[in-house]
């Protein structure tokens, strides 16, 4: 395999947020919160989403784990801040394109600071530690959906 | 360094040690989850299966012969090496993994009752933890814990707490996969047979640094793997006292286990092949005792000390790293070819990450022995693990590369 960039990988802006993350706080208010943990390396978080109609009014996320994972769920958290369901479904989709290589998505701007991770790809055992959070997203707002249609 | 054997020399005798990973000379410290195997024991494996494979106990012809014969050598190799009273006493299993749940389904459910007690420790790797979980939910007994001390050794202050009349089985490990302890097997021992509990011991990492002798530690019941110790993976060993085997029902049913089968019931064959049931690892038995011809005759004494020299090397160099935390017992005494650590706030994930970008391969994360990362309160650990293979050059590539793992965590 072709030598991966450490520098790629450990971007400033990943360790900044590693060091101080954003929206790291419970929820007074949730509708609903994930658990998702990474047995291998335990990684953990609970991500928690207050959904006012078709929008994230807040999101704050519980956890710890690799600079990776939590740098990615605390980017991730600041995107959702009053963002609308379906785009927040499409950043989810957009990430984890990015994740799998799609050179498509690592261009997109509307993944904003989150594209700092796009080295992530080059290391593929790490993938599922930048993935946790948005795999979080996908199901919190997979649970909505079956909430709303009862 | 005095050892006497050349180690440089030795890591070549290890055809996957030698290559290069992202454009490094590959440094191994990731040998207590598994160890690289030798030329020698790869040659025997690739022999047996050119030559002589055919089904084992069960043919008349050549091959059949030829193959029984080496499957039955290589369990004399292995008896021997830990020096079984009767080569009889040692069954073949997947593993350690299999081999602890062979002793608590088929010991277990016939010797463990309501109320009473399986004691283990919280240093115990999760394949002796979990076996007697599942034990203890089905016959209602209670599941207790040798706590540790500050250093991960068994708080053996507490031992009258916890090893009673009630107890039943003492399960505990050798040697420490995540911190490397050694415990006083021994001394546990005869405290357990006191009170009248048997012991097993979880030695997937005891037979692989140390010259076990079954007999001299007192011990009922010893489960190894053949991959910690030179060997194939998939095969190992479980070794117990004769009477014990004898007495006990079968685990598996199938071929090879039986003596006669009637209609509605059947009778076993002598142990050990009672606990051989269906068509056996042959090959990987093979190697194991491929494993222990190769271990014997570059010995065991100089294995010890070449590992005791490297680990005075590395744990000066280690500690000397600024920020760092190790975790285990601070004697080499009392600790393993292990070195369980983490790095200021660098999580052990990045630590494993940044080091395999210089070609150094350690472990991160809970080493299946979450009980141990609760005790000292870390979600995870780094581990650098050491073998016979292992030279001080790997120790400086490994503080060369904690270097670029605080240089980015700066
Ligand atoms: C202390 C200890 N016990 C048990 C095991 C399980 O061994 P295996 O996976 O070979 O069955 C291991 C290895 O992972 C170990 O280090």
């Amino acid at each position: 395999m072709e030598t991966p960039q450490l520098s790629s990988l450990y971007q400033q802006l990943i360790l900044e947020h590693y060091r101080n993350p954003r929206n790291k706080a419970e929820l007074d208010e949730k509708s609903v919160e994930i658990h998702m943990a990474n047995p291998v390396c335990g990684d953990e978080i609970r991500l928690q989403l207050r959904i006012e109609g078709d929008e994230i009014a807040e999101a704050k996320f519980v956890g710890q784990g690799c600079s990776i994972s939590q740098a990615a769920v605390s980017m991730m958290t600041t995107k959702l801040q009053g963002a609308k369901l379906a785009d927040a479904s499409m950043l989810a989709e957009r990430f984890t394109e990015m994740m799998h290589g799609d050179e498509a998505a690592a261009n997109d701007k509307a993944l904003g600071d989150l594209r700092a991770l796009q080295g992530v790809s080059k290391f593929p055992v790490r993938i599922k530690c930048a993935l946790l959070g948005f795999d979080a997203l996908q199901e919190a707002l997979k649970a909505d959906g079956q909430e709303s249609t009862h | 360094m005095t050892t006497r054997f050349d180690p440089v020399e030795m890591r070549s005798r290890f055809p996957a040690l030698a290559q290069e990973v992202h454009g490094r000379p590959l440094v191994y410290l990731d040998s207590a989850a598994t160890s690289q195997k030798p030329r020698a024991v790869l040659d025997v494996i690739d022999e047996y299966y050119e030559h002589d494979n055919a089904n084992v106990h069960r043919g008349i012809h050549e091959l059949s012969r030829r193959a029984t014969v080496a499957y039955e050598e290589a369990r004399t190799k292995v008896a021997r090496w830990i020096n079984a009273a009767d080569d009889s006493e040692l069954v073949w299993t997947r593993g350690t993994t299999e081999a602890i749940n062979l002793v608590a389904m088929a010991w277990g459910l016939d010797n463990v009752a309501e109320g009473d007690e399986i004691l283990i420790s919280v240093l115990e790797h999760h394949s002796n933890i979990v076996p007697w979980q599942i034990l203890a939910a089905r016959t209602k007994a209670k599941l207790r814990y040798i706590e540790l001390d500050d250093q991960g050794r068994l708080d053996l202050s507490t031992l009258d707490e916890v090893l009673t009349e009630r107890t039943k089985i003492l399960a505990i490990s050798h040697v420490s996969n995540s911190l490397g302890t050694i415990n006083p097997v021994r001394t546990l021992a005869e405290a357990a047979h006191r009170v009248g509990a048997v012991v097993m011991v979880d030695g997937a990492q005891g037979a692989v640094h140390t010259q076990v002798d079954v007999q001299a530690l007192g011990v009922d019941f010893y489960a190894f793997s053949g991959h910690k110790m030179c060997g194939p993976t998939g095969i190992g060993a479980l070794w117990a006292k004769k009477e014990l085997l004898e007495a006990m029902a079968p685990y598996q049913g199938g071929g090879e286990m039986i003596h006669i089968v009637g209609r509605d019931a059947s009778t076993w064959a002598s142990v050990p092949h009672k606990f051989e049931a269906g068509t056996p690892n042959i090959a990987g038995a093979v190697g194991m005792g491929a494993a222990v011809d190769f271990l014997t005759d570059v010995g065991v004494d100089s294995i010890v000390e070449h590992e005791r020299a490297l680990m005075e090397y590395a744990m000066d160099r280690v500690r000397a790293v600024p920020g760092i935390t190790v975790y285990g017992p601070e004697s080499l005494d009392e600790r393993s070819a292990v070195i369980s650590f983490t790095l200021g706030d660098a999580h052990p994930h990045d630590i494993s990450t940044i080091l395999d970008a210089e070609g150094v391969a350690v472990r991160a994360g809970h080493h299946c022995a979450q009980l141990v990362m609760k005790h000292f309160e870390v979600a995870a650990t780094a581990r650098a693990s050491f073998y016979l293979y292992n030279t001080t050059d790997d120790v400086d590539r490994l503080i060369e590369g904690l270097g670029k793992v605080r240089e980015i965590f700066a």
